[in-house]
């Protein structure tokens, strides 16, 4: 495999948005464009992320619209992929293996999300829609339901009182909130504190509305290259150092929520392709589409041992400053969640981690970052490690 | 080859009381719901095979936002069979708000209820449901 750099990245603000899904796809891919100093003839593909167009715009097959809105050649394709929230991650990877294998020498990844046109009732049935529709779907199941099973099921196996869990899983709301205060384009960038996130409506026992991450509007690119042409390109390209995909059917067949098992074989490839380990992580951007899915997630890249990391945002280990920084741009939380587009996001807050360039929440001296996306009910996980 | 036991076949049985799943001829390991192959060896030498209908609560949450067409509060649950599979339904015959950690471990007997389809949806369908067994 030819080694693979990001050269430029993109995004717009995340939150309620006026744009289209193809305007803001446009801004944001054109600023990876332009930042890599490349123009958009250069693009030879587009992995273009969307997952709930039809429902959002009565929009599908958005790719060639997006790959016209941006001035792509004809020969170059554009392709559509849907992974749920993992959606952007998987594109991404994708490039960088076909850039990798030589197919390609520059791609253009990324994707664009327009969830708050549904309104709360439509966008939670159709996210719902990512839960298996014969067997799951029918019960009325969330993707907030889904991780308060989780929540409540560590509880149980770890035999923490749920009233101090959800004191630690409200911790994590506060940490990215503080984090996503210092984000100018975080969906929200407001501090919060744990009285709040315990005040907050009951959207899925124990999950609360801070618990959970917004529907949000926003689109996110990166611009993937072989790496001798990156060196030629840009002042600081960012290295893809290893990455991992895997996948896990309907809950019934995970069984153990607090194990997610397409996380463990995702993050398993991508320690063993970059030879890095847990200790060689200095920023991560994690699926913290949750409260408790920060948790779980830490303790899956075995940052800490099983049943152990559920009071690490409390005890200060995971924000700014601590033992090894956790979602520095507010994460899916405070950032906010577009979900096509939010793999990108995590990229592009890495890459500009990396490169020394995130103000008042770099995090000193990062080289090794961690990008972490989850799809559906745990049943697509990609992790991508980045490195200077 | 030919799907063994389809989602139809399946509702058929939930209609009458009868919960069929897939026991596979090689590693003897109960698949249900019902797979294109066995959920433990990936064998497709399967037969259709009834399934006790008890089993233990293992989580739950209480939906409180609901899906469009969907009326909180109610309860999901995932409860392990005595055969070893896991099954996600509606815990019924308990007040939602006193659903709490309790629940956990408890003994249930399996049953099934009808949920309309929506715009979205292939149609009406059953769901598993768990009661308490007192």
């Amino acid at each position: 495999m030819r080694q693979v750099a990001i050269l430029g990245v993109g995004m717009t603000k995340f939150g309620i948005s006026e744009k289209t899904n193809l305007e803001m796809f446009a801004e944001a891919g054109l600023d990876a464009i332009t930042q890599s100093n490349i123009e958009p003839k250069d693009i030879e593909a587009l992995y273009f992320g969307n997952c709930l167009g039809g429902f959002e715009e009565g929009q599908l097959h958005m790719a060639p619209f997006a790959h016209s809105e941006l001035g792509l050649p004809v020969a170059a394709p554009a392709t559509r992929f849907e992974a749920a929230c993992a959606t952007a991650t998987v594109a991404t990877r994708h490039a960088a293996l076909l850039v990798g294998a030589g197919v390609y020498d520059v791609v253009l990844a990324g994707g664009t999300e327009r969830a708050t046109t549904m309104g709360t009732p439509l966008a939670t049935r159709t996210f719902a829609m990512a839960s298996q529709a014969q067997y799951e779907c029918p019960a009325g199941i969330t993707f907030p339901g889904v991780f308060a099973m989780a929540a409540h099921m560590y509880a149980n196996k770890y035999g923490i009182p749920l009233k101090e869990l959800k004191r630690h899983m409200a911790g994590v709301a506060v940490k990215n909130h503080y984090h996503g205060s210092m984000n100018p384009k975080a969906h929200f960038q407001k501090e919060i504190d744990v009285e709040t996130v315990l005040g907050g409506m009951m959207v899925a026992d124990p999950l609360q509305l801070f618990d959970c991450c917004p529907f949000s509007d926003g689109a996110a690119a990166v611009v993937v290259a072989e790496a001798g042409r990156a060196k030629d390109l840009v002042k600081k390209p960012i290295y893809f150092a290893g990455m991992g995909q895997a996948s896990a059917g309907p809950l019934n067949l995970q069984q153990d929520l607090t194990r997610i098992r397409a996380r463990e074989a995702s993050i398993s490839q991508a320690y063993s392709e970059s030879g890095l380990g847990p200790d060689d992580i200095d920023v991560v951007e994690l699926h913290d589409c949750f409260t408790i899915a920060e948790i779980l997630a830490l303790e899956s890249f075995r940052f800490y041992d099983f049943g152990k990391a559920y009071d690490a945002a409390t005890r200060g280990e995971t924000a700014l400053k601590g033992k090894i920084v956790i979602n520095p741009s507010g994460g899916l939380k405070s950032k906010g969640h577009p979900i096509g587009a939010t793999g990108a996001a995590q990229l592009t807050e890495i890459v500009e981690q990396l490169r020394g360039e995130s103000g008042p929440r770099q995090v000193e001296g990062a080289r090794v970052g961690l990008v972490d996306t989850l799809g559906g009910d745990f049943g697509t996980v990609c992790n991508i490690i980045l490195r200077s | 080859m030919e799907y063994k036991l389809t989602f139809d076949q399946y509702q058929q049985g939930l209609e009458q009381e009868e919960f069929s799943g897939l026991q596979c001829n090689a590693c003897n390991t109960l698949t249900f719901p019902p797979l294109g192959v066995c959920r433990n060896c990936g064998g497709a030498d399967l037969k259709v095979t009834r399934i006790s209908g008890n089993g233990t609560l293992r989580t739950f949450t209480v939906i409180r936002v609901a899906p469009e067409g969907m009326k909180p509060p109610y309860v999901v649950a995932m409860v392990e069979l005595e055969e070893g599979a896991w099954v996600t339904g509606n815990l019924v015959g308990i007040d939602p708000d006193e659903a709490d950690m309790s629940l956990i471990e408890k003994k249930v007997k399996l049953g099934s209820q009808v949920v309309k389809g929506d715009t979205y949806s292939a149609g009406d369908s059953r769901v598993v449901t768990f009661s308490l067994i007192e």
